[in-house]
């Protein structure tokens, strides 16, 4: 199963939040279950279109994914899978 | 009168509750977030924050007991099938060719809570939100769920019903350049008025478009933009594409509607079925933000007017604040209290308010100031908040 890191800078809004497995074979699966874990994480992530946030960045592996209308970038079982923001501002 | 201020700031919420004569700042709350708009419902207490993430996207916090413990809320968004019609600021650089482009529709995506305004006096739990990109949201339990007003986001003068298909008139409705930081050109929604004889009677004010309203509650809207002039525009008496900068009425007199656009200040008396330009440019009243009624006295109004409108400073490095008790045949400055020299500060177009003869504003450059005394004489309440967003007596 993936394994998801975050940036800490979410357990501000999910305190519950910890890095760990979990399941899904597209970027989008895996922000589903997250959704699913911790209800209204994925409006975080992503709008309500379902495109990723500007500010925020997604890695699998060491490639920043590259769909960031409807993050179908795959996600192999043993991937790693980093939810980051874009420092910025003032 | 109010004894409590809610500051909304670009790192976080203010709360200043007055005891022993002093304003005093409880610990700040959402630190470190930017907050666009922030109120108190006056029907139930509960304290709202428009929050302004840049990463996390826009939220609504609201607390139940005073501003002690609060609560993230993620359900405003706009709904599947919500498009608009995409503009280009009108420079050379983003709209090369404006004649030529095919018209391009893009969803809708919410950018920023620009503004919060409460439901009649017997309307509990009905809240509505104006925002970026051009939606007036309503929720009718709260803040737990929210609908977008789909009569006034499919109206004919921004294309027509985009949810059931291309634009079937032309978008009069132009962009913000206060939406440009958010990466898109689009009309914000930033005034809110519920009349309080009938909560069904609304205006709304939009940057840039002009004044809308409706009286059956938000089935149908129409412009009242009737004696608006835009100077930058080729016809300044079009019926559209006019730029409030905010747009406020005087709860005892509801008919008397005030308005700081981006052209001057206009005033109404009949509910902004005709709008009269009553700026004075001797007086330097003229181009601003902010603008703040009376309580009961319809003719009565507070401007903190700006050098416009390209500098958007104080005037002459001293600021100042004017007011109308004549309906804006005349106005007097008052500057007792006021920095008169190296005074930099811009104030935002929910920046001031007026509540029971005191009135309190507070600038970009993080400045506070009060008046007990109807805006005569001024008290700095702090020099170094963060930049200031809204202003609101709770």
């Amino acid at each position: 199963m993936p394994y998801v890191a975050f940036t800490r800078h979410l357990q501000r809004f999910f305190p519950a939040l910890t890095d760990g497995e979990v399941p899904g074979a597209t970027v989008r699966e895996v922000i589903d279950a997250l959704e699913r874990r911790h209800p209204g994480f994925a409006s975080y992530i992503v709008d309500e279109t379902g495109r990723l946030r500007r500010h925020v960045n997604i890695f699998v592996g060491d490639e920043p994914i590259g769909d960031r209308e409807r993050l179908s970038d795959a996600v192999a079982p043993d991937a790693k899978v980093y939810i980051l923001q874009a420092l910025s501002g003032g | 009168m109010s004894d409590q201020l809610l500051l909304g700031t670009k790192k976080g919420l203010l709360i200043l509750d007055r005891t022993g004569g002093r304003w005093r700042a409880r610990p700040i709350a959402h630190a470190g977030l930017s907050i666009s708009f922030a109120a108190k419902d006056p029907r139930d207490g509960t304290v709202w924050a428009a929050m302004d993430h840049p990463h996390w996207g826009p939220k609504l916090a609201r607390s139940r007991d005073g501003g002690g413990s609060w609560e993230n809320l993620t359900q405003l968004a706009y709904p599947k099938g919500a498009r608009f019609i995409e503009q280009h600021l009108p420079t050379p650089d983003t709209d090369p060719d404006p004649t030529k482009a095919p018209t391009k529709y893009k969803d809708a995506a919410l950018l920023k809570v620009w503004v919060l305004a409460f439901g009649g006096r017997d309307q509990a739990g009905t809240i509505y939100a104006g925002t970026l990109p051009g939606g007036l949201f309503t929720s009718r339990d709260g803040g737990d769920t929210w609908e977008l007003n789909r009569p006034l986001w499919n109206h004919e003068s921004r294309g027509g019903d985009l949810f059931a298909g291309d634009a079937t008139s032309r978008n009069q409705w132009g962009g913000t350049p206060a939406a440009i930081a958010y990466g898109e050109f689009v009309p914000g929604i930033h005034s809110i008025l519920i009349d309080p004889r009938d909560p069904n009677r609304m205006h709304v004010g939009v940057s840039c478009a002009g004044v809308v309203e409706t009286r059956d509650g938000g089935r149908t809207w129409a412009g009242c933009n009737r004696g608006m002039l835009n100077d930058y525009l080729p016809n300044p008496e079009a019926e559209w594409g006019h730029d409030p900068h905010c747009v406020t009425q005087c709860p005892g007199a509801p008919d008397h509607l005030w308005q700081q656009n981006h052209s001057g200040v206009f005033y109404s008396v009949d509910g902004a079925g005709r709008w009269t330009r009553v700026s004075r440019n001797d007086v330097s009243v003229h181009f601003g933000f902010p603008i703040a009624a009376d309580d009961t006295d319809g003719r009565t109004a507070w401007v903190v007017p700006a050098k416009g409108d390209s500098e958007r400073t104080a005037i002459g490095g001293g600021l100042f604040v004017a007011r109308t008790t004549d309906g804006g045949a005349r106005w007097d400055t008052f500057r007792e209290g006021l920095p008169q020299q190296d005074a930099y500060d811009i104030v935002y177009r929910h920046g001031l308010d007026a509540r029971g003869g005191r009135v309190c504003f507070g600038s970009t450059t993080g400045n506070v100031y009060v008046s007990e005394d109807r805006g005569e004489t001024w008290r700095c309440v702090g020099n170094h908040f963060p930049p200031i967003h809204s202003v609101r007596f709770a």
